[in-house]
């Protein structure tokens, strides 16, 4: 073996990766923190509101609905029939937000991906409204107990659409152009925001309520099928998409690179595009526009643990949780008893932030 | 190792190079020479299986690439592109235990394959830093090691691309990184590398491949290629051939 070149090393850099090698060791310590962190949030998200529950409350009503424990009836009431549903909700479309976004990020090789900002949401709020609208019209005898159901697969297909389409338009040698991946979300939200208002003129009131509702996501219409439907959706990608952390690393290094690597590039990109869509769908279809959890999210777990999917996919699966709960909270808590839509605060919060990192990238180039 | 037969390239529906035949036979250096516009990267680029080929055979140990399982052929071939574009912050380790992907070694192992990789491309400074943070030629260096940890304990041997491995590195990078590339074939593998600077090709290659005007020129020792009439009719340079001082291949003086 030929001797290595040498060279100093200065003693700003033994510092620097000192921190480095500190910050490695930490990463379990930081995923236990992380998950304590969204235990708390569903426990606040489960006792505050208009009515205060104590913790202990909150734990023995959850007890009794599994018949383990006794509860007083009003405080029972209020956790099993408004909270446990809301709770459930937002945790579900934290933890997807947070996940598709995060696997959005790599598979665009763009750290500024995320599915509000791309049309992707956009895109599946068309495909829900469409069905809303058009449903009972396309297929007269669909059912009440069917339109969760139906709303989410209208939702998935719009965000297959618009996620294949933006790919395509942004697909550069050099990864994804942020410029005309933005771009093109800047299309398909004008598109689909004309279409959703052309939509609107043809709905009854009781669709023009859920139409609205969408400009600006709320937990507050959280139901039991519509929890259910969001679960079926948010276990499959749970399940599937940590899979192929591995695939994602191998991917940033760019499309050629993976296939180097052994990684059969356009298999997983197909599975990764549909469930992303099926994820922003199915939190779009219950939830409406909720913006930036994708972004922000998985960009805080970088910094705390590194760009490695095999830890970026469960931290930001746990920290968008736990975010988006109390973000929750917050819109509950802030001008009650009225409650504020959870989109506006996460815009209010996300915008700037994105703001932040496009003026950083724009320094860096990318 | 690698053998090519009849091969044609093309690139965008167009025709880059045609009739290429060589043997890049298991412990061989192969450098592919050739103008800009040549076909060098072309070539490079459908022997990866990146491009399609447009007519004719190749045989990665003896079996036709395309009939190779992704993760299989990964295990045999790796490629070290001209230039990549990773834009996250992997720390210098992180990318080089990439090249680990195809192989399920173990936690131990790799972390082991990737110290002495890091070693042999002088990164091992580096292991903690950003991606980021590191210059054209340190970034290079990391991606070497990616693919060298991509191929470095194999049972079997495998054949290395590399697509102008010397592009951004100083004097004694360079022949740092050539030097590995013999090392690598010394232990049984064959290496191929597209290079621009003859000298270089003429001292660490066994073998060279010129190509010129969309076919081959000339295959075969440094000796026997590297000819002062051929040079100045391929490159379109006057140049004398001697015999360098004190190794023993050709010297090319322009």
């Amino acid at each position: 073996m030929p001797p290595p070149v040498s060279q100093t090393t200065p003693a700003l850099q033994i510092v620097g990766e000192t921190l480095m090698i500190m910050h490695a060791r930490m990463r379990p310590a930081i995923l236990t923190v992380l998950f304590i962190f969204l235990l708390s949030t569903i426990l606040l998200s489960l006792g505050l509101g208009a009515v205060t529950v104590a913790p202990l409350d909150t734990l023995a009503a959850l007890g009794n609905m599994l018949g383990l424990t006794e509860a007083p009836g009003e405080v029972q009431v209020i956790i099993e029939q408004i909270r446990l549903p809301r709770t459930l909700m937002g945790l579900l479309v934290g933890v997807t937000l947070a996940l598709t976004g995060a696997v959005m990020q790599g598979l665009f090789r763009n750290p500024l991906a995320d599915p509000s900002l791309i049309g992707v949401s956009s895109g599946a709020a068309l495909g829900a409204a469409v069905v809303i609208v058009l449903g009972g019209w396309l297929f007269s005898a669909m059912p009440d107990a069917l339109l969760p159901y139906a709303t989410v697969i209208g939702a998935f297909g719009g965000g297959v659409v618009t996620t294949l389409l933006v790919y395509r338009l942004g697909q550069t040698a050099q990864g994804t152009s942020v410029a005309s991946m933005l771009l093109a979300g800047i299309a398909i939200a004008a598109i689909s925001g004309a279409l959703i208002g052309l939509l609107g003129y043809l709905a009854d009131d009781r669709m023009l309520r859920t139409l609205t509702f969408w400009n600006m996501g709320s937990l507050g219409s959280a139901s039991y099928p519509r929890v259910l439907a969001l679960a079926l959706c948010c276990a499959l990608i749970c399940w599937r998409l940590p899979r192929q952390a591995r695939a994602l690393n191998a991917l940033l290094l760019g499309e050629s690179e993976a296939r180097h690597l052994g990684v059969d590039v356009e298999r997983v990109k197909r599975e990764l595009i549909l469930l992303t869509a099926l994820g922003v769908g199915a939190c779009v279809a219950v939830a409406g526009l909720i913006g930036f959890v994708g972004l922000v999210v998985p960009h805080l777990i970088r910094l705390m643990l590194g760009v490695d999917h095999r830890l970026v996919l469960p931290g930001s699966m746990l920290l968008g949780g736990g975010l988006l709960l109390l973000a929750d909270v917050v819109a509950r808590l802030v001008i009650a008893p009225a409650e504020l839509p959870i989109g506006i605060l996460t815009a209010l919060l996300g915008a700037p932030f994105f703001l932040i990192l496009l003026l950083r990238s724009q320094r860096r180039g990318w | 190792m690698l053998a090519v037969r009849g091969l044609s390239c093309a690139r965008g529906g167009c025709q880059v190079v045609a009739g290429i035949d060589f043997r890049l036979q298991a412990g061989e250096v192969l450098a592919v020479l050739g103008t800009n516009g040549a076909g060098k990267s072309t070539l490079l680029a459908t022997l990866s299986g990146e491009l399609p080929r447009a007519a004719g055979d190749i045989l990665l140990a003896d079996r036709p690439l395309e009939s190779w399982a992704a993760n299989q052929r990964a295990q045999r071939l790796a490629v070290l592109p001209q230039a990549s574009s990773l834009a996250f912050a992997f720390s210098v380790e992180e990318v080089v235990l990439l090249g680990r992907l195809p192989h399920a070694s173990g936690r131990d192992e790799d972390a082991r394959i990737a110290a002495e990789v890091m070693h042999a491309a002088d990164i091992t400074h580096l292991r903690q830093r950003s991606y980021l943070a590191l210059s054209g030629g340190e970034r290079q260096r990391v991606h070497l090691a990616r693919v060298l940890a991509q191929i470095w304990s194999n049972a079997e041997p495998a054949c290395l691309l590399l697509d102008e491995p010397t592009a951004s590195l100083d004097l004694a990078h360079q022949r740092l990184i050539l030097q590995q590339a013999r090392e690598l074939a010394g232990r049984g593998n064959a290496v191929l590398l597209v290079l621009h600077d003859l000298n270089l090709a003429a001292r660490y290659a066994d073998r060279l491949l010129l190509l010129d005007r969309g076919g081959v020129s000339a295959v075969g020792t440094p000796w026997d290629v590297l000819k002062a009439e051929r040079i100045s009719q391929v490159f379109g340079v006057e140049v004398q051939v001697a015999p360098h001082p004190q190794l023993d291949c050709p010297l090319i003086i322009s």
